[in-house]
């Protein structure tokens, strides 16, 4: 997130797209209810009619995959009424006149057409969007998991630009990251062409720093992504893949692929705290400590970094991920030892500029939000707080492209994936909570009640569903808050799991596939 | 502007409440239904204070100060009309301290003991026992409720939801859901910010299997979601017991089903305990020192063969920065390449 939680409640008008927030991050959502209350305007997009579309002044139900038509639709609208911050524009940003260029062709009769909702609805959304005063765009995965998934953030970009809603409180653009620590594993150089702190690795002098830092040679070729590590598991170029608190079997894109590519690798190692479906093809499992058993910090997405505090000893004879991965590098010849997780924070600090100024005795009493240059920093609650971090805006404008996969003669239905609020991920630890399965025990499948009288389909029937990638059975949920012609399934369930189902096609830059656009047929199990 | 309190004069800031400026200035005053995030609701009575040329004592919860107010938090009359108020609650509650899973946190037992209630004095009708054990996670005992109030404006006021309001009058009043069709049948999210705020033993999570008092609270931040709730893990015996949310940034006071309830994983007796070595297909425990030497010879014999871009590793969003700087720098410094990432795109 560019902006605060905090910040939320004193917004004007928020824009919730692609983000099932109540579900996702139920406490954010909290925040996002007070501001309604407070007077603050909401606009919701989503393919689903979610809860917080019934707090919404105006709701616009498109079809997946059309983001980026709407967006660059409302963005018309915008220009078209005059509603853009000229001056901001004009001081802060470039390549306006691009942008006013693609974005022409977008009217909203047209965009209309494309998403499949009205005209009005959006000149109304446009309209909200432009005459706040401080408005926040909120989005995760609906924007995100699209072959134009990064087109589709650029956009959001773009329309936070144009309206001036960037390097000011209570405004900005909001990605909600999804897990715990997501924001952390990227700070940390968790990603192959960047060390921690986005230091990227095909820059010499970066290279250079980090082989002073950690005496050692270091490569300069920037690495494989998660979909190609699988391909390469797959074809035989990956030969030892190391795999810790991670689960591709249950939520990696089409299933089929990862089991080959997992059954084929040479020699597997997977860490975790119970026994996963991904752990079944390990060589060696080695069982890590829970968040509860150890000492360290998980950066929040509003990149808080903030303090997790060992409360019982390991289980059995489990040992935090940090000991086990610093005891197989001593084994492996590399002698560093840390005493414990601020050794290493400190050492994180020493070559991360963003966390410079992060040591233990600063989070006692509560996170820091990086950047945080130095021991005096107090961190920072929003980003491009006078200027634009690299220097001006840039608006990055592009046009609307249809999903990779789209219904056809052979598999007439568009499915699309995401979570629900009482599943975390592939279930590893809430599938253990027996509460939990009470609520929420099973996979299902969303159908809109006129596409189940067509199919002859019920409330609670079995149904197969198969996409070009594989086949799975599931349970109906005849539901009105998707479209004729949608299907939603969640991903978490292993057994009838969406995943097998999902196209791995990916979006050329971030490598990030296509999960929220499949083609599917779908029949009652007789 | 400036107040006395108690006969001291204090500078204060315009707009606030009598009750503020009170703790303020480190001056314990009661309270049953009142909570900083919700505007006041001035239905517990226990905050009231005598102010010098009122006739009626006030609640200080819902009364701001004015210039030159003498106010005294625990005059005679004060104290009398506090005690009569716990006087009323306790003589429509059951007194089952000894078995109560609230005991030792309870609000109206500390007020009790400080005021120095130990029996009700008026004696007469009950309200039944009114119990509803619908929701997997957490019960509502209405015997046990003083309808405070403070679960239905949590729900409505701060997690939005509105699961729950009052129901009849007088005597009767209860906290339910609509129609009355039991916690699971309505829209309650079982997040759980009712229980956190109960004052007493009404509102309680399931199967409780601790007394306050043998348990210690450790501040850690959430490990689901984003969001990076601050929360106390309970503890009792090298377990974990329970979760209640802190009242701070970024979550103030605030958790969701996920954080509040499903922390059970933790000692669930499915965890790994020990490291595991695939021999002829099958799974047999190993100890650490026989799987560090196992990886280590594979990483040898493979980096020989194939060379580090051979090697991938997934590093993880569950786990802290400082397992996944490791981690990376393992694979980096270490192997030797750039090959790792983890489920960001997921």
């Amino acid at each position: 997130m560019t902006n605060s939680i905090g910040e939320i409640v004193n917004t004007d008008a928020m824009f919730v797209i692609g983000s099932n927030t109540t579900e996702n991050h139920p406490v954010i959502a909290t925040k996002m209810k007070q501001a309604v209350r407070r007077g603050a305007k909401l606009i919701v997009a989503d393919p689903r009619r979610i809860e917080l579309a019934d707090y919404a002044d105006v709701y616009l139900q498109l079809k997946p995959g059309t983001n980026i038509a709407l967006l660059n639709s409302m963005m018309n609208v915008i220009l078209e009424k005059g509603l853009y911050d000229k001056k901001f524009i004009e001081e802060k940003c470039e390549n306006f006149e691009e942008l006013v260029k693609v974005v022409k062709e977008y009217t909203p009769e047209r965009a209309a057409e494309i998403c499949g909702v009205k005209a009005e609805d959006i000149i109304k959304a446009a309209t909200i969007y432009g005459e706040a005063e401080k408005a926040g765009i909120y989005y995760t995965m609906g924007i995100t998991q699209h072959t134009t998934g990064t087109n589709g953030v650029m956009s959001v970009s773009n329309l936070a630009l144009l309206c001036g809603n960037v390097g000011k409180e209570s405004a900005g653009v909001n990605p909600l990251r999804g897990q715990n620590n997501v924001q952390g594993a990227c700070d940390m150089g968790g990603l192959p062409g960047d060390l921690p702190g986005y230091q990227k690795v095909f820059k010499p002098e970066v290279i250079e720093k980090f082989e002073k830092a950690w005496n050692t040679k270091l490569s300069s070729k920037v690495g494989l992504t998660i979909p190609e590590i699988m391909d390469g598991a797959a074809d035989g170029s990956i030969k030892f893949l190391y795999i810790m608190g991670e689960n591709p079997m249950v939520s990696d894109p089409d299933i089929n692929h990862v089991k080959h590519a997992l059954e084929n690798v040479d020699f597997l190692v997977v860490q975790d705290i119970f026994m996963t479906e991904t752990a079944e093809f390990a060589d060696v499992i080695l069982p890590a400590a829970s968040f509860a058993e150890k000492d360290g910090t998980f950066s929040n997405t509003e990149r808080r970094v903030q303090r997790v505090r060992k409360a019982i000893d390991p289980v059995g004879e489990s040992k935090p991920d940090w000991k086990i991965i610093m005891e197989l590098m001593n084994y492996l010849g590399y002698s560093k030892k840390y005493l414990h997780p601020s050794d290493i924070m400190d050492e994180i600090a020493s070559v991360t500029p963003s966390y410079a100024g992060i040591s233990y005795d600063r989070l006692e009493d509560g996170g820091i939000q990086w950047p945080c240059l130095d021991k005096d920093h107090s961190g920072t609650k929003y980003l491009h707080k006078g200027n634009i971090a690299r220097g001006k805006g840039l608006f990055m404008p592009s046009d609307y492209a249809e999903s990779a996969e789209t219904p056809d003669r052979e598999y007439p239905y568009l499915l699309t994936t995401g979570r629900i609020l009482y599943h975390y991920h592939t279930r590893t630890m809430t599938g253990k909570v027996d509460g939990i399965n009470k609520l929420a025990p099973s996979s299902y499948v969303e159908i809109n009640e006129e596409t189940a009288n067509r199919l002859g389909i019920s409330d609670g029937d079995r149904v197969r569903i198969a996409s070009r990638r594989g086949e799975i059975e599931t349970t109906a949920k005849i539901t009105e808050i998707i479209d004729d012609g949608v299907l939603f399934m969640p991903f978490h369930f292993a057994d009838g799991a969406a995943n097998y189902l999902t196209n791995p096609a990916r979006d050329p830059i971030a490598k990030i596939s296509e999960l929220k656009v499949a083609a599917v047929k779908i029949e009652k199990v007789c | 502007m400036n107040i006395i309190i108690n006969g001291i004069q204090y500078e204060v800031e315009k707009g606030i409440t009598i009750l503020e400026a009170c703790r303020k200035a480190g001056i314990d005053i009661p309270t049953l239904c009142h909570d900083d995030r919700l505007e006041p609701s001035s239905s517990c009575r226990m905050c009231l204070v005598e102010i010098e040329g009122s006739k009626k004592l006030v609640t200080s919860c819902s009364t701001l100060v004015k210039e030159n107010m003498v106010v005294y938090t625990h005059s005679a009359r004060v104290m009398e009309a506090r005690k009569e108020v716990l006087d009323l609650l306790v003589s429509n509650h059951p007194m089952e301290c000894l078995t109560c899973a609230k005991s030792g946190k309870c609000k109206l037992q500390d007020y009790c003991y400080e005021y120095g209630i130990t029996e009700a004095s008026y004696k007469g009708a009950r309200r039944k026992p009114k119990i509803d054990t619908s929701n997997p996670f957490y019960d509502y005992d209405a015997s046990k409720c003083i309808l405070c109030g403070l679960c239905i404006r949590v729900c409505d006021e701060l997690q939005g939801t509105s699961a729950i309001g009052f129901e009849n009058r007088g005597f009767d009043v209860v906290v339910t859901t609509p129609f009355n069709e039991g916690l699971v049948n309505s829209k309650c999210v079982s997040c759980g910010n009712c229980v956190s705020v109960c004052p007493v033993g009404a509102l309680t999570p399931k199967k409780q299997t601790y007394r306050h008092w043998e348990t210690k609270k450790v501040r850690t931040t959430c490990s689901y979601c984003g969001v990076g709730c601050q929360m106390d893990l309970v503890v009792k015996e090298n377990r974990v017991v329970g979760v209640e949310p802190a009242n701070v940034v970024p979550n103030d006071g605030l958790l969701c089903v996920k954080g509040k309830f499903a922390y059970k994983f933790i000692n669930h007796p499915d965890r790994l305990k020990t490291p595991l070595i695939k021999r002829n297909g099958k799974f047999e425990e190993a100890s650490w020192d026989e799987a560090y030497r196992y990886i280590r010879r594979k990483v040898n014999e493979i980096k020989e063969e194939n060379g580090p871009d051979a090697f991938a590793g997934l590093t993880s969003a569950r786990c802290t920065n400082e397992e996944n700087y490791l981690f990376q720098k393992l694979f980096r410094a270490v192997i030797g390449t750039n090959n790792v990432d983890h489920c960001a795109r997921l």
